[in-house]
């Protein structure tokens, strides 16, 4: 299972990579592998305000319908309008071409200790 | 095969509406008519008997194939009782008759069948009142999780959760949550029932009910079951039977007496009504003295002169669940059942869908991992764990089964074993029928040892091969445009 | 009668295969004091004789009696092939299609069904059936509510008052607001509808023809409701649509409705059949079960169930909703029924009730002692206001051999001298003009 030095990780499977204000927000290899082909792709609009660990979005596939749940809070600013029709990047580019949802932060200082870093992550994936 | 659509013959009827008998024509203003074509086929009556029939052919049903798929108790449906629903004395009745001042008169015998099938419920349960009005299983749950929602509002408890074992069904924590409640999930121990220290653990006074199933989905008997229900009265929760079970405890324990507030039968499958390739059911819902008052209204009472009428004066009960009485329909053919079966022949029923089911078991534990090795009740569950350890999963079995004329185990479920196949042979099942289908689970695991590459090519013989879902699903084709 | 086939022989040979020497063996988990405090079935019987107590029960129905009575389920004629189709055991004994390869025939059946609901609503997207109208109609309204999270249902008066019941009923432990608008002269009061729209409104539900017969057009209602982000939900009758405008033609999100006119028997209350359809944004949206075409392995065009992962058995308490079972027999007499009247036969089908219901009108006006009859225009029903109360109306005309209607007092305030009178194509010309003798001389007396 890949997983990025370069991004921060969440118990639900969500990466973050942050670029100054600007965080993109994915699922990872170890959730696209476990969900299977996926069919369909559900994202909350671009302006909503969302907070720590609250709802973002749901990803299908034939045998489960999983939440995503966004690892730090923000305003979305962009959504990726790429996986509506073509769902499978997520599970061919987790990290790269099946991003998600890109959210401008307000205060990701204290809310980062909340999260994995690359390390704890793999160890984490490990006790699964 | 071609859709009935794509055999249309544009002018071709296949039924012709009686000669208009009345003078009158309706005139209705433009704006109100119809304007956009109306796709239906044009066939003739030909055209669509043979392609129904042979829509028909490319089916298994119990009626010619096996099916011992766990939890849904798919025995022999019994002919006699698609005559008696047949009768026009039942199905040509319209449902608002007895509402009707001097209507009661014109449907007494409905209405009889509904409180006999009440009072059969009754003892065959240990309940006190019942419902019928429940369409299905899943909505029985939901009538169940209401009035347990109605009894703690009546108490002005306010009591937030359900607890509901990790093998449960999946439409037990879906109906609590459409009820209003959360759910709290509780592991089952090394043992295959709910861990009863758990139980204990999350038992307060904001558990307003626990969901089970007896035996378990897993088909195991939890001998606490009793304590189980004292400990949840103690904290005020109602205690809800899952029947989907039923079959394998008939005359030989009831859940009202082992301490359950609430159950829900399912008609189709202890009760022996068809399945009918998905519905429709009925899944009537019996409950304690204590808890009649929240019952879905109306109900069936008997005069002091014998006659039945319906009594709606529950000024405390949910409401209706249901447009009438229930799938009346489906319940003239249970209530035939168990009027041709007996005391003997449900006290049968349950012996010999228990014995079938260890008989399976005992036969095939040499090839197949026994999550729980102990004897089961009506059904039971493998894993194919072993099989997959050589890449042949248990869809693959199940795929490599309907090739060999067996319609497959259910898989997959309960979602608490890995690679699960769940066996109910039945009780209509003959020795001989379990034992070509231990015959074929023996090949199968067979081949998955030496030639596992074959499974890929399953099922070989039937009118289509492994439908690729991950498109449909994608591609959302589910209606046909020409 | 038992229906289980082991000799003595039989059982004795798998009870050794099992190690046990007894079937009372494997109940011995059962603990003594949990065994039944009692099991008084009475003992079984025969074929013959379980038959002849039904029989005898089902004698004691009337069904002799000459029907005009609707609201909402109806008396139409069933043609024979349904019910040869329905009766064929590849059908009606097999299970739920999950195992595509042992299921084709239920499943392209299914597709068929969805393809001829569209068509007969014209929307764009059908499920495979829900237990009935009125379950239909939550779903519906939960839907709605889903997509747009706002927590207010409007629901118009003129929607069966039974659906009314059950919807207060399903909702009551849900954090939604039910909001009832009455009707003006037995009509949807658009200015009242379009008034109490706001952006808190999560859908307005509306039925055509509405419970007391009437017809309307509802573009317009839809229209601003969409300005406000609120959805559209229609509860129609499926045989009306052969002459009606649809809830496509009038821009409608969610057309639902009860199927049972479409081939089903009336069977005192069920089972019947609750049919949802709407447009292409709400597909992943909708409960139930749902058919997909697709390919096989081979490139052969094949059937199977589709977005599992919304129902049940995948999300649990997330599903979107908790049915397991459709309704998939009715839904099958449906899509027979609906092949063989075909496009011309539901038209036909359609305009003979339009035309009996107002030749029935035009023989009710003439009888004194009826004050007044429908509110036009109006499909195959219609209320009709006596001079006295229509209970008892309806006490006197079962004495004669009629079924007259409902009387709308039980249900509605200051409606007791109403009677909801439904004709449809099973009612003759002769049925109908001796049914208006009889009212006149219950009327006159």
């Amino acid at each position: 299972m890949e997983v990025k030095r370069d991004l921060l990780y969440t118990k639900e499977h969500e990466w973050i990579k942050i670029e100054g204000k600007t965080g993109i927000i994915g699922i990872t290899d170890y959730a696209a592998d476990t969900l299977g082909d996926i069919t369909f792709v559900e994202l909350l609009p671009e302006g909503e305000k969302v907070s720590q660990f609250q709802r973002i979005g749901t990803i299908e596939s034939v045998k489960a319908a999983s939440d995503i749940y966004t690892p730090l809070s923000g305003k979305i600013i962009s959504v990726n309008t790429k996986t509506a029709d073509s769902p499978e990047i997520v599970n061919s580019s987790p990290y790269g071409d099946g991003w998600l949802i890109r959210i401008e932060m307000e205060n990701p200082g204290t809310e980062q200790e909340n999260l994995m870093k690359p390390e704890d992550y793999e160890k984490y994936l490990k006790t699964i | 095969m071609q859709l009935i659509f794509e055999k249309s013959q544009p002018g071709r009827t296949g039924f012709k509406i009686q000669n208009k008998d009345v003078p009158a024509k309706a005139k209705l203003p433009e704006n109100l008519m119809r304007k956009s074509d109306i796709g239906l086929p044009e066939v003739s009556e030909l055209d669509v008997i043979r392609h129904f029939s042979g829509l028909a052919n490319m089916n298994f049903c119990v009626d010619t194939n096996f099916y011992p798929l766990g939890s849904c108790t798919m025995k022999y449906n019994p002919k006699f009782t698609e005559k008696a629903a047949g009768f026009e004395g039942f199905s040509e009745v319209h449902p608002l008759l007895p509402q009707l001042m001097g209507g009661g008169v014109l449907t007494q015998g409905c209405l009889e069948i509904l409180y006999n099938m009440e009072k059969l419920l009754n003892e065959i349960t240990g309940m006190d009142a019942f419902t019928m009005q429940p369409l299905a299983g899943a909505h029985g749950e939901l009538t169940g999780a209401m009035i347990i929602a109605a009894y703690h509002k009546n108490r002005k408890n306010r009591k937030r959760y359900i607890l509901v074992p990790d093998s449960s069904h999946g439409t037990n924590p879906a109906s609590a949550a459409i009820a209003g409640f959360d759910v709290i999930v509780i592991p089952s121990d090394r043992d295959g029932v709910m861990d009863i220290n758990q139980y204990r653990k999350h038992l307060n006074e904001d558990v307003a009910g626990v969901m089970l199933t007896c035996p378990n989905t897993l088909g195991i008997f939890n001998p606490r079951i009793k304590e189980i229900c004292e400990m949840g009265h103690k904290v005020d929760a109602l205690l809800y039977y899952d029947g989907a079970n039923l079959n394998a405890i008939l005359g030989k324990l009831r859940p009202g007496d082992v301490g359950f507030d609430i159950v829900h039968l399912n008609l189709h499958k202890t009760f022996a009504t068809p399945h009918g390739g998905g519905g429709p059911g009925a899944g009537p819902v019996g409950v304690k003295e204590h808890l009649a008052e929240f019952m879905p209204i109306s109900k069936v009472v008997r005069r002091a002169d014998g006659t039945f009428c319906l009594d709606y004066n529950y000024p405390k009960s949910i409401g209706y669940i249901a447009p009438f009485y229930g799938n009346f329909g489906v319940i003239v053919k249970a209530y035939a059942y168990i009027l041709m079966l007996g005391k003997s022949g449900l006290i049968d029923v349950a012996e010999k869908a228990v014995l079938n089911a260890n008989y399976a078991r005992a036969k095939l534990t040499d090839c197949y991992k026994l999550p729980y090795d102990r004897k089961c009740m009506h059904e039971c569950v493998f894993s194919a764990e072993k099989q997959k350890q050589n890449g042949v999963s248990a869809l693959d079995i199940a795929k490599y089964l309907i090739s060999r004329g067996f319609h497959p185990p259910t898989v997959y479920f309960p979602l608490i074993v890995k690679e699960a196949l769940m066996i109910e042979p039945t009780e209509t099942e003959s020795k001989e029928t379990i034992d070509s289908f231990i015959e074929a689970m023996k090949d199968a695991a067979e081949l998955a040892e030496k030639n596992p590459g074959i499974f890929a090519s399953m099922p070989d013989n039937t009118p289509v091969q492994k439908p690729d879902e991950v498109k449909a699903a994608r591609d959302l084709d589910i209606k046909w445009s020409n | 009668m038992n229906y289980t086939p082991h000799t003595d022989e039989e059982v004795k040979k798998m009870l050794s295969e099992i190690g046990v020497g007894s079937i009372g063996e494997l109940f011995s988990d059962i603990p003594e004091e949990m065994k039944p405090a009692s099991f008084n079935i009475p003992e079984g019987k025969s074929e013959f004789e379980v038959l002849r107590h039904l029989q005898d029960l089902a004698s004691k129905n009337s069904v002799s009696l000459t029907n005009f009575i609707g609201a909402g389920f109806y008396s139409h004629y069933i043609p024979a092939a349904v019910d040869a189709i329905s009766s064929l055991p590849e059908f009606y004994t097999a299970y739920t299609p999950y195992q595509a390869e042992a299921s084709q025939g239920w499943l392209q059946a299914i597709y068929e069904y969805q393809t001829a609901i569209c068509r007969l609503t014209d929307m764009d997207v059908s499920n495979a059936s829900l237990y009935d109208g009125g379950t239909a109609l939550y779903e519906a309204c939960m839907t709605a509510v889903r997509t747009n999270g706002r927590k207010k249902i409007l629901v118009d008066a003129g929607v069966n008052i039974i659906y009314w019941t059950m919807l207060k009923c399903y909702t009551s432990n849900l954090s939604l607001e039910m909001v009832k608008i009455p009707l003006k002269n037995l009509r949807a009061d658009r200015e009242s509808i379009c008034r109490h729209i706001d952006d808190k409104t999560s859908a307005i539900i509306l039925q055509n023809p509405n419970f007391f017969g009437c017809i309307d057009d509802f573009s317009d209602i839809a229209a601003h409701a969409h300005k406000k982000g609120a959805a559209v939900i229609m509860s129609v009758y499926p045989i009306s649509l052969g002459a009606l405008k649809t809830p496509g033609e009038m821009g409608v999100d969610i057309a639902v409705g009860e199927g049972q006119s479409m081939g089903i028997p009336l069977s005192f209350g069920g089972p019947y059949l609750g049919f949802m359809a709407a447009k292409k944004e709400l597909a992943r949206k909708m409960p139930g079960r749902i058919i997909g075409r697709t390919k096989d392995r081979q490139g052969k065009d094949s059937y199977v169930m589709t977005l599992q992962a919304r129902e049940q058995h995948i999300r649990r308490e997330k599903a979107t909703s908790n049915i397991c079972s459709n309704e998939a027999l009715c839904a099958l007499r449906a899509v027979a029924y609906l092949s063989l009247l075909g496009k011309k036969g539901i038209r036909d089908l359609a305009f003979i009730n339009l035309d009996k219901a107002a030749f029935a009108k035009e023989i009710l006006e003439k009888i004194p002692g009826v004050l007044k009859v429908g509110e036009p225009p109006f499909f195959n029903e219609f209320p009709v206001l006596l001079s006295i109360n229509a209970d008892e109306v309806v006490h006197s005309m079962i004495a004669k051999g009629y079924i007259p209607g409902l009387p709308l007092g039980r249900f509605y305030k200051g409606m007791d001298n109403h009677l909801l009178v439904s004709v449809t194509e099973k009612r003759t010309k002769e049925e109908i003009v001796k049914f208006a003798e009889s009212l006149e001389a219950v009327l006159c007396n």
